[in-house]
């Protein structure tokens, strides 16, 4: 369960690539990013995941030097960078929009960083087509920015990143400029990239499943503060709030009352149902439980683990699987929920009985 | 592969020890005072001790120079010993030390009169600051810089604080401190005394304020004549400019070249030609009064010398600029809102009334108040065909250069005129520029605008066409009046007037030019083109800032650098006089305060061009460059600058063009040395020599539009027509 998570290996930890130590970022009276701390193993891939507004962006533009913080440390490599510029951080980032200077050529663009260092011509053309050549687009350094499709361009962008061979890498929502199709490869491109060259990269998205699919661990962000860092799996089978327990996947969330603790699991009550659950230190009182779409069954008949009564009010077929929408008075709840079944599908008005697979159940304060 | 570690960066040495070393150079080595000889001819060097540096004439006659060594040595101490903290408060006391003393001893003696009081002697005398006082207030100002940036301003970037510090520095010269000499000036006696009384006595002087003409006396106060023609100005500009908008967006003509020729005219057009046009036409002895009286029997009369011709004048020459507001105006409005009104069943009348019309309300008071701020500055139809008629800018020239030379009148009158435009342009910024719902550069979506409802399109129509003719033929006018011998009396073609403006003679020594026209028109050229470089740079830097970088006072630096816009020529040019005639800045009479007036003059048009630009280049570009280690200007010179090319030209032709065309500040500031096109011609009107002022303005204008078009097939069409109408439709401060 812990593996990639910085620090926490008993072996005498390297130097995290980058550490964040309270930092906070204040515009005015707008605090965009709230005491946030975490460290970032080298030669590991985390994701910084959260909605739009959470300071995710904020945070990775602090690392790579484009705000500065206002209190708080920032540390790449051992080393603190906190007063250093943009330029003088060991840093480099891929953009969003790739940023690629149109006025200069694929070369002039990959070969930019290495100029600015004061390298010879020489070096400079070595070092550049080396890397052109590892993103695949050798033969194509005469051509301008807008005569490549938009994954050359971003591929571009990558090789102009990497071509400093920085300490940290950045990546912000690289995949939201491409369609939907090029999207899963230019992820499986990154993340393999990453593997083969051991590199440490930051990586911002709001998409909960581009992040579990790339990341070696998640820093879920939510109102500029950290709601839970972990690995994917953690945070999918075992996250520790109602939010991120939305956040990462769908989740149906259903208050209940914890009645008392019983060696490892909570006895849990919400209306006609009562679960026996690992209690995950959650004292008794109000909670609630997370339930994934996918846990929920439903059947027309009363089976014999039982069950809550409910009504589908809506269905949706979708090819692999049917959506559901099920209404229960018994505790009152709208669930959704989704059905791989998808020879018998259930109409809006269908009486049903609800049961919950219960190793995929959670209950989160 | 490491980049520079960030113990070399702390302390700039390379940076900090040229600037010191430049500032020990401007202490010890040049001439601190103004050399009579100039700079460059060196004679300086062989009268070291009369005209030499700080250092020597601190000892010799001019002590209050000496504690400017005191910086100078903490500055070194402080760099010796590798801090920069430290540098902003010794740069900063060299500089408040030079203000002071600079301002309190003058060449007449004690900068004020309360300190010949106090002092009770006439007190010394020094000239104008000179090659090594520049030197020195510059490196240390560079040196407060270096520290500033240190202690983490603008993210810790030299060269950004450098510039920003360099920007602040020469507005606060060139243009605050002028207007503030004016109010020191309004306050005075004309023998210099501090009169506090004498100002409430000429700030609210009848002739100023006075209300005679509504109780059937002859005239009113100049403040109200001034508004008077101001308001209706903008009025028509407006109604005109909509007019013509409207025809060129929304009607089938969509006329490209209406839109071009529009945006062309008001540009390469001297403003007093329209003037002198309309002279030609309806003066005593104008074509059209003689062929009215000729065949109608229609008396001849001067109507046209005050309200009537300054307001025609002013129409004609400043529709164009609302025009060119509205256009913008109105192409934002997205058809799809039409669209959406039309397909929600409304007429395209209701559609007009009830979406188009609410949409662009905000942008007729912009091109109002543009029109009514450029009425009130205009300076050169209300001389050449105002006749009795005063206005506010044309008072304040007489009374500088009139038998009367009050310069606190003339300063007073500024005041009024000055407080009449910021507050046009305050409004027009603050109230209207929050106001404004149409999206700026935002996302084009398709649709079709709607047509024009029918009797809308034959009232756009009713009050363009006449304009439009009465355009074609002033400018008729001004192009074959100069080759006929009097147009409308006597209209054989004669080239007098071009031969006497334009000849060129074979002399003994070979070819000169021996018209009369030919030294002013070189001079124009050539202090033009000097200042063409300067206004872009200052102009693109400025926005570079204002775009590109946040900083505390970033509204109030936006503020200064754009209010130039708002402040009238006639009114630079009386705060030049007087704050460039005395030291310690010490400038009228040369070709340099001609120079710096067109850089401060037009450099809002620069800012305009350079914000435009700007902002259409991602900033994630420049952070791309700074994440690959380049700092700020490297960025700038590598990514910024050549994406930034369409602005750079832009903002040459036209600070070139506005340049060639200015009057209302350089007339204050031509000398029969450094005359200048604008003034030349002004000067022959006044006389009455329409001729040669015709042909003049025609072979302008003709040679404007040969740059314009040459300068426009060099770079290519597309960029620069695309780029001009951009920047010059967007509203002040937009």
């Amino acid at each position: 369960m812990s593996d990639g998570i910085a620090g926490t290996t008993g072996n005498a930890a390297p130097q995290p690539a980058v550490r964040f130590d309270a930092v906070v970022k204040r515009y005015g009276t707008v605090t965009a990013v709230d005491s946030v701390s975490f460290d970032i193993a080298q030669g590991t891939l985390v994701t910084l995941l959260g909605p739009s507004g959470c300071g995710k962006t904020t945070t990775l533009r602090l690392i790579a030097g484009l705000e500065q913080a206002t209190e708080g440390r920032i540390l790449i490599g051992g080393k603190d960078v906190t007063q250093l510029s943009a330029a003088e951080r060991d840093v480099s980032m891929v953009f969003q929009s790739y940023a690629l200077f149109p006025h200069m050529n694929v070369m002039e663009n990959v070969s930019y960083g290495l100029k600015a260092m004061g390298l010879k011509k020489a070096e400079v053309e070595s070092r550049a087509a080396a890397k052109l050549a590892l993103v695949g687009l050798s033969g194509y350094e005469k051509r301008q920015p807008s005569e490549l499709s938009g994954g050359q361009q971003q591929r571009v962008a990558v090789a102009r990143a990497i071509v400093l061979e920085p300490q940290v890498l950045l990546f912000d929502e690289p995949l939201s400029n491409l369609d939907a199709k090029l999207r899963r490869r230019v992820r499986d491109e990154i993340r393999g990239l990453q593997q083969e060259l051991a590199l440490t990269v930051v990586y911002v998205t709001h998409d909960q499943e581009e992040a579990l699919a790339v990341s070696d661990r998640i820093v879920v962000m939510n109102a500029a503060r950290v709601a839970q860092d972990g690995t994917p799996r953690e945070l999918y089978s075992a996250p520790n709030s109602r939010f991120v327990a939305d956040f990462m996947g769908d989740a149906n969330l259903i208050d209940v009352a914890v009645r008392r603790h019983n060696g490892p699991v909570a006895e849990v009550e919400a209306g006609s149902l009562r679960l026996s659950l690992p209690h995950r230190d959650i004292p008794v009182g109000a909670a609630a439980i997370a339930v994934r779409p996918h846990a929920i069954m439903l059947s027309t008949e009363a089976g014999a683990s039982g069950g809550i009564k409910g009504v589908v009010v809506k269905s949706a077929y979708l090819g692999d699987h049917v959506e559901y929408t099920v209404k229960t008075s018994n505790p009152q709840a709208e669930l959704f929920a989704t059905d791989a079944g998808v020879d018998t599908i259930l109409s809006a008005g269908t009486k049903v009985f609800v049961s919950f697979d219960l190793d995929k159940l959670v209950l989160v304060s | 592969m490491t980049r520079p570690s960030p113990s070399e960066s702390t302390f700039p040495a390379r940076n900090v020890g040229a600037w010191l070393l430049a500032a020990w150079l401007g202490f010890l080595i040049l001439p601190w005072y103004i050399v009579e000889s100039g700079f460059l001819s060196f004679g300086w060097l062989t009268d070291f001790v009369a005209q030499g540096p700080a250092a020597l004439h601190g000892f010799a006659g001019a002590p209050w120079l000496l504690p400017l060594f005191l910086p100078l040595l903490a500055a070194t101490w402080l760099s010796v010993r590798r801090h920069t903290r430290g540098l902003a408060i010794a740069g900063g006391l060299a500089l408040a030390w030079m203000a002071v003393e600079g301002l309190a001893i003058a060449h007449f003696g004690w900068g004020f009169s309360w300190l010949a009081a106090l002092m009770g002697t006439k007190g010394p005398v020094q000239p104008g600051m000179g090659w090594g006082a520049i030197v020195y207030a510059l490196s240390m100002l560079m040196l407060v810089a270096a520290d500033l940036a240190g202690r983490g301003w603008c993210k810790g970037d030299r060269f950004v604080v450098g510039s920003l510090l360099l920007v602040i520095a020469t507005l606060v010269i060139f243009v605050a401190y002028p207007l503030v000499s004016i109010l020191s000036s309004a306050v005075r006696d004309n023998s210099g005394n501090f009169a506090p009384a004498l100002l409430r006595q000429k700030l609210f002087d009848s002739n100023i304020w006075g209300l005679g003409c509504l109780a059937g006396g002859r005239h009113c106060g100049v403040a109200w004549n001034t508004l008077f023609v101001a308001v209706l100005v903008g009025l028509f500009s407006t109604a005109l400019g909509l007019a013509l908008a409207l025809i060129a967006l929304r009607t089938r003509i969509r006329a490209k070249w209406l839109l071009r020729g529009l945006s062309i005219l008001p540009i390469i057009t001297p403003p007093f030609v329209i003037g002198l046009a309309l002279i030609l036409l309806f003066g005593r002895a104008g074509m059209v009064t003689e062929l009215l009286s000729h065949h109608f029997g229609i008396p001849r009369s001067r109507w046209i010398y005050g309200v009537a011709g300054i307001t025609m004048a002013q129409v004609l020459a400043f529709t164009p600029i609302a025009f060119l507001v509205l256009v913008g105006v109105l192409q934002g409005v997205s058809p799809s809102m039409e669209e959406a009104s039309q397909t929600l069943r409304a007429s395209r009348w209701r559609t007009f009334r009830t979406v188009t019309w609410p949409l662009i309300r905000p942008g007729l008071a912009s091109a109002f108040l543009i029109s009514f701020i450029e009425s009130m500055a205009d300076f050169a139809n209300p001389l050449v065909i105002g006749g009795n008629y005063n206005v506010l800018s044309t008072d304040i020239f007489f009374a500088v250069v009139g038998a009367a030379h009050d310069q606190g009148r003339a300063a007073v009158l500024a005041i009024v005129l000055l407080f009449f435009t910021l507050a046009a342009f305050l409004i027009q910024r603050q109230w209207i520029g929050k106001r404004s719902y149409v999206t700026v550069g935002g996302k084009g979506d398709g649709g079709v605008p709607a047509p024009l409802p029918g009797g809308l399109r034959v009232g756009a129509y009713g009050i363009a066409v006449p304009w439009l003719v009465l355009t074609v033929v002033v400018y008729a006018v001004i192009l074959i009046g100069g080759f006929v011998h009097q147009i409308g009396r006597d209209n054989t073609p004669t080239l007098h007037y071009f031969l006497t403006a334009f000849s060129v003679e074979k002399g003994v020594g070979g070819w000169f030019l021996s018209g009369s026209a030919w030294p002013s028109l070189t001079m124009t050229v050539t202090l033009a083109l000097i200042s063409m470089p300067f206004t872009a740079a200052i102009g693109l830097l400025t926005a570079y800032l204002l775009d590109r970088q946040r900083f505390a006072g970033r509204t109030a630096f936006e503020f200064l650098a754009m209010m130039s816009f708002a402040i009238p020529g006639t009114v630079v040019g009386i705060s030049y006089i007087l704050a460039f005639n005395v030291p310690p800045i010490q400038m009228t009479g040369t070709g340099l305060i001609i120079i710096i007036s067109f850089v401060f003059r037009n450099m809002p048009v620069a800012i305009r061009a350079g914000l435009a630009n700007l902002g259409q280049i991602d900033k994630s570009l420049d952070e791309a460059s700074l994440t690959l280690g380049a700092r700020s200007f490297a960025t700038l010179r590598r990514v910024i600058l050549p994406l930034m090319k369409p602005a750079i030209v832009t903002a040459m032709i036209y600070s070139f063009v506005r340049a060639m065309t200015a009057v209302s500040a350089v007339i204050f500031l031509a000398t029969g040395r450094f005359n200048l096109a604008t003034v030349y011609i002004v000067g022959r009107a006044d006389v009455g020599e329409y001729g040669v002022a015709i042909v003049y303005a025609a072979v302008m204008i003709v040679l404007m539009m040969i740059i314009l078009v040459g300068i426009q097939l060099l770079v290519g069409e597309r960029s620069l027509g695309r780029r001009r109408e951009g920047a010059e439709a967007m509203p002040i401060g937009a």
